[in-house]
């Protein structure tokens, strides 16, 4: 039963390198601008991601989404298909854990399979750091959302966005809007934010979806949506759930919609240019108008053909292979 | 079989005894201190140089894990560990499997420890203040007192409805019964895993807000203040909880207060990388709230520091944090922690002896908890000086889930006597 290391700490190898990538929170501004700039170089002129890089040829990559998920599962695939990847995808409702195998035990049977990274979407928080302090040491571990705890790729596809409309970070008002309580997103985009250096980071909602020990994390309060809008350059909006209503966070959908739900009038308080971003999948009418989402400041659609791009990055990143290592390699 | 304990520092803070003086044994009763009594030959000589002499240390909360739950731990391994971490009385909470709800199962329980003798440390079991601990019904409260219960309890799982507390206050009142209450409010509590707060916020892990144990005391006081029932309260968490204990007890109520040692050295920040072996219920609160409790402590407000010993085995740790089970293995490590406290000045020895001994004696009635002539010869010597690293190979209790695993400590047990019988010497 050794100390767990902090995530943060464990995700680099004993060169510094990332190894997994499990929390935003302890990676340097170089090593996210890198993947950033590594990203951005994936990206075609239009936008689109590259077809297919032999960066990853020869390594299995495995997801295991014990939640679920279309979007966040769909890019992790096509992106490691696009390095060339082997993909598996282990079915969590009828695979073994179904059936009372162990979690650890799940994981050291795919090990003997000779796999070479996990992707990995979990309901509790911590899961990913779990899996990684206990798989071997040959083995990535990628975060692709846990708990309420991070959700990395997500955050870091976001901000991909964010650089490509605005490429100053240190010039940047930033709004997160809503459910930050139950948000991995919300966390993650925080320490993003904070790490690349913008200019405020700011979150917008009831107090029953915002715990005040927030603060800690260098963001500014606001309960007042106009408030918290004024003059803000990006306006990223969060998913309600529906579940919410019930555990007595909120009154109503409709209530919610008019004190929190972005509409044209609303967005009017941010700048002119102002972007608005939305992880998905959108609740219309609850958290955003349909207006605001198909509008010329939405950004949404963006993100997700984005997020291929980002997937590949921070793949070959901890895979450590690079397009110029490739190159290196191809020469020789 | 007449023992001499000679060169000793002997602390007895019940007898304001804190100085050099031997002591004298003769069958399992002490005999002499500082002289022995005429004509008494020692058929045994421990010499304590150097090392103090104490009464046997008195744990107000320690599960044994047997019956039940024997892969986690035992009677005969769990009081193995206590009188290797000095602990001579220890009370175990009701919630074994089968809970302690019935005259059978405590008669059970104090059969195989006392009498059959597989336990080294004294088993005093709290029964259930209500059946099955649902918090429905009360349990037969005189039967479980006249088996052997030292008080009842419905252990860490509160009694959700305030007319069942106040029913269950006035029956153990009317019967003179302590109860022990472990206070959480069950609504503000719930699915939480952590102390609500910077870590809680960071890590994405759902809280406990500090008010939750603030509430059900403030709750329960108002329900003690009706009923005259004899509460203790424990193990705490926040400082808000024992300074509205200590007005209460000012104000001439009955009752009185616990922490675990851990709660006094360990904060949320612990909890950090998600480790698992620092999720504990009462939650470790956040640095402020430490200093807090200290000096609450310094100032006397709790009657005593328990271990909250909670054995695992090493399962119930692996994996997602808020998936494993609650609780550490403390019992070997009550000493140096509390011996840390002496260091870093919140308490003085004397002090600190006088929270594992005579006050948790004197608040449940025992003869233990004091060494003057005629006491039962409960005692823990240990070198205060000794250092040792915390490892799982050090750790005799079946548990090895101590988040202080690689820490070094300072101070050791080095002889533990029960009615007068060694039944711990250090190698």
């Amino acid at each position: 039963m050794n100390h767990p290391l902090s995530p943060s700490k464990l995700q680099f190898d004993s060169d510094g390198k990332l190894h997994h990538f499990l929390t935003i929170e302890g990676i340097k501004r170089q090593t996210l601008t890198e993947i950033l700039d590594l990203a951005d170089s994936f990206l075609g002129t239009e936008g689109k991601a590259v077809k297919k890089l032999p960066l990853l040829r020869g390594k299995t990559v495995v997801n295991l989404f014990f939640e679920n998920s279309t979007r966040t599962l769909t890019t992790f695939e096509l992106a490691a298909q696009r390095l060339s990847a082997d993909v598996l995808k282990i079915n969590i409702a009828t695979s073994a854990t179904a059936k009372g195998e162990s979690l650890l035990d799940m994981l050291h049977n795919l090990e003997a399979m000779q796999c070479d990274m996990f992707v990995i979407r979990h309901a509790q928080s911590g899961a990913a750091q779990f899996i990684a302090h206990h798989v071997a040491p040959h083995i990535s571990v990628i975060n692709a959302g846990d708990g309420r705890h991070a959700h990395p790729t997500q955050a870091m596809l976001d901000m991909l966005t964010i650089r490509r409309h605005k490429p100053e970070f240190g010039a940047l008002k930033v709004a997160i809007v809503g459910d930050v309580l139950h948000s991995r997103v919300a966390r993650s985009q925080i320490h993003a934010l904070t790490t690349l250096g913008a200019a405020e980071v700011r979150v917008i909602g009831p107090k029953t979806l915002i715990p005040p020990s927030m603060q800690q994390l260098g963001v500014h309060i606001f309960h007042d949506m106009a408030k918290g809008l004024d003059g803000v350059d990006v306006v990223i909006m969060l998913r309600l759930q529906r579940e919410r209503m019930a555990g007595a966070l909120l009154p109503s959908e409709k209530e919610y919609f008019s004190l929190y739900g972005l509409t044209d009038e609303k967005l009017a308080m941010a700048k002119p240019d102002a972007i608005v971003m939305h992880p998905g999948p959108i609740n219309r009418g609850v958290e955003i108008a349909s207006s605001v989402a198909d509008g010329p400041q939405s950004v949404i659609l963006e993100q997700v053909s984005n997020g291929i791009a980002l997937r590949m990055a921070v793949m070959s990143m901890v895979l450590g292979r690079s397009p110029q290592t490739q190159a290196a390699e191809d020469i020789r | 079989m007449n023992i001499a304990i000679i060169n000793g520092h002997l602390i007895d803070p019940a007898n304001k005894v804190d100085g050099q003086h031997d002591l004298f044994i003769n069958s399992g009763i002490v005999v002499g201190v500082g002289q022995a009594p005429e004509g008494f030959s020692a058929d045994q000589t421990i010499n304590a140089e150097g090392q103090i002499v104490s009464p046997g240390f008195i744990d107000l909360q320690a599960r044994l894990r047997e019956p039940g739950d024997s892969h986690k731990g035992t009677i005969a391994s769990e009081t193995a560990a206590a009188v290797k971490g000095g602990v001579t009385t220890l009370c175990m909470p009701p919630d074994s499997h089968p809970i302690i709800d019935s005259t059978v199962v405590a008669e059970q329980i104090l059969h195989k420890a006392n009498i059959m003798g597989s336990a080294r440390a004294r088993v005093l079991p709290i029964g259930a203040l209500t059946k099955a601990l649902a918090g429905e019904q009360l349990s037969n409260m005189n039967g479980l007192i006249q088996a052997g219960c030292v008080a009842l309890s419905n252990a860490n799982r509160p009694i959700r409805s305030t007319l069942v507390q106040r029913r269950a206050f006035e029956y153990a009142a009317s019967l003179n019964i302590m109860v022990r209450l472990q206070p959480e409010d069950a609504w503000l509590a719930e699915g939480g895993c952590v102390h609500e707060g910077e870590i809680s916020s960071r890590l994405g892990l759902s809280g406990i807000p500090e008010c939750a144990e603030v509430i059900a005391v403030s709750r329960d006081l108002l329900l003690i203040e009706q009923t005259g029932v004899k509460a203790h309260f424990g193990p705490l968490s926040s400082v808000r909880s024992i300074e509205l204990i200590a007005e209460a007890r000012k104000k001439g109520l009955p009752v009185t207060a616990d922490i675990a040692a851990h709660q006094l050295i360990l904060t949320e920040i612990d909890v950090d990388p998600f480790n698992s072996l620092c999720h504990l219920r009462p939650p470790l609160r956040s640095k402020r709230g430490l200093d807090g409790l200290r000096s609450a402590l310094s100032d006397g407000l709790f009657t005593a520091i328990c271990s909250d010993h909670q054995p695992h085995e090493a399962d119930a740790k692996l994996a997602p944090f808020a998936e494993t089970e609650a609780g550490m293995s403390a019992i070997e490590t009550l000493l140096p922690l509390t011996l840390k406290l002496v260091k870093e000045g919140v308490l003085s020895m004397s002090d600190a002896i006088a929270h594992l001994t005579s006050k948790p004696a004197e608040l449940l009635g025992l003869k233990q908890g004091s060494l003057a002539v005629d006491c039962v010869a409960d005692i823990t010597i240990f070198d205060p000086n000794r250092d040792w690293v915390v490892s799982e190979e050090s750790l005799i209790s079946r548990g090895k889930n101590s988040p202080f695993i690689g820490w070094e400590m300072q101070g050791a047990v080095t002889t533990t006597l029960l009615d007068g019988e060694i039944v711990y010497i250090h190698e």
